[in-house]
């Protein structure tokens, strides 16, 4: 049976990580390579590395840490952050990493995610998808959740798999940071709604709430960062939660 | 030993080139017939669509060249439906090696397949120190029909051919560079494999 997948996501700036990570003997917890090669090795199925560099260097230096990263890990990894064009992905591509994720540049030009799907393949385009639920209703948000569109989270995400996107990467900007649990209301919808797997993001507090994510929400894969990087939880503890609760894992 | 990665313009070979350079072996990204022709063990990659890949595969000559080979050869992902009869996906007529035919997932499943899912039925060297039930990484949208050629199983929406073999071609729908320890390990076998 396919199993649900837990996917550990590194901020990255100027080919550093960011946040504080404490949760095992790194030589140097900064850096992206060594922490990837640890979560491959504690169980992660994959990984997401969202660059947050601001300037053209930092992301010169992410080009080189994604070659770096494939070099040494044997699971997928994803990268996001500042990607706008069909250059930007043959580049991140080439150096090895298996997935790209889009976000605002895919709001602002809608085609975008047409031209990557049809030169790359549906399979290695992500849409990410940052929405908080404003008057009742799911509204697609830019820059962290601050800047509201006009886009319904539902539409948005429908017309996103019609142009060819190959996963979807939902954070709820209500339920980030909160760990509170994730928006499984929403995530049950999505999964009635699109025919493409769904990555719920935004709320990860507990192990149980990895169990709700995928029970009640029917997400197909759990991302999280603070709770993997500060040791709250272990890859390997969670996954044998999810099996006692009936879903499948690889463990 | 000498591994040639068939080099058409498709999709991540640096992956591959990197899981062979962690098992210490230096594998070659190449279209060169001459280099496929005589290299000991050759990767046939691929990852997008079926009949521009093809297209791109008749472009350098290597639709010929590929079937007549005598080495292994082992088609990773898209690499392996195209060397089935034809495929679905573009309604591409394959290379032939592999008995089958490639068919896309319906509806009832999400499609693409993406993610860790179980391999069963393993048959040949190829998975020398491989369990029943190990979780290799699959991204696709279209499978190979079970055939006489099956080496291995897996189950979306119905069981299919996850690996396929005949004769020094082998086939796989998963990403052996991207399948963690047991991953490694295909890929170690297919090195060792007797010619």
């Amino acid at each position: 049976m396919l199993a649900k997948r837990i996917i550990p996501c590194l901020d990255v700036k100027n080919g550093r990580t960011v946040k504080g990570i404490n949760f095992i003997d790194l030589r140097d917890a900064g850096d992206p390579v060594e922490l990837a090669k640890q979560y491959a090795e504690l169980g992660a199925d994959e990984l997401v590395f969202l660059d947050i560099s601001a300037t053209i260097e930092g992301r010169k230096t992410m080009r080189n840490m994604v070659m770096r990263v494939a070099e040494q890990i044997n699971i997928p990894f994803t990268v996001g952050g500042g990607i706008s064009s069909v250059e930007d992905v043959a580049i991140l591509l080439k150096s090895g990493a298996d997935k790209v994720s889009v976000n605002s540049s895919a709001v602002k030009n809608p085609n975008l995610i047409n031209e990557l799907s049809n030169k790359f393949g549906s399979q290695c385009i992500v849409v990410a998808i940052d929405a908080k639920k404003v008057n009742n209703e799911w509204v697609v948000h830019l820059a962290g959740g601050t800047v509201p569109t006009k886009l319904n989270l539902f539409e948005w995400a429908k017309e996103v798999e019609q142009r060819g996107a190959g996963e979807i990467l939902f954070t709820s900007m209500n339920h980030d940071g909160t760990k509170s649990g994730f928006a499984n209301d929403a995530l049950s919808k999505f999964s009635q709604l699109v025919n493409i797997p769904i990555i719920a993001s935004g709320g990860a507090g507990t192990k149980q709430h990895f169990v709700e994510t995928f029970k009640d929400g029917n997400a197909d894969a759990a991302l999280a960062a603070s709770v993997f990087h500060f040791g709250e939880i272990d890859i390997i503890d969670l996954k044998k939660e999810l099996k006692k609760n009936k879903i499948a894992v690889r463990l | 030993m000498k591994v040639v990665i068939i080099d058409y313009g498709a999709g991540n070979i640096k992956s591959i080139q990197f899981a062979f350079q962690r098992l210490g072996v230096e594998a070659i990204a190449s279209n060169d017939y001459n280099l496929i022709k005589t290299a000991d063990r050759i990767i046939f990659p691929g990852v997008g669509e079926a009949s521009s890949a093809m297209t791109e595969l008749k472009k350098s000559g290597l639709d010929k060249l590929i079937p007549i080979l005598k080495q292994p050869v082992l088609g990773i992902c898209l690499g392996m439906q195209l060397m089935c009869l034809e495929t679905e996906e573009g309604n591409t007529n394959g290379l032939g090696v592999f008995n089958t035919k490639v068919k896309r997932f319906t509806n009832s499943v999400k499609v693409p397949q993406m993610g860790w899912n179980t391999i069963q039925n393993l048959k040949t060297n190829l998975f020398n120190n491989i369990k029943e039930e190990e979780y290799m990484y699959l991204v696709h949208s279209y499978y190979a029909i079970n055939c006489q050629q099956t080496i291995a199983t897996t189950n979306y929406e119905l069981s299919y051919a996850t690996a396929l073999h005949k004769n020094n071609f082998y086939g796989v729908q998963f990403h052996p560079e991207k399948s963690s320890l047991a991953g490694q390990q295909l890929l170690q076998n297919f090195i060792n494999i007797r010619e």
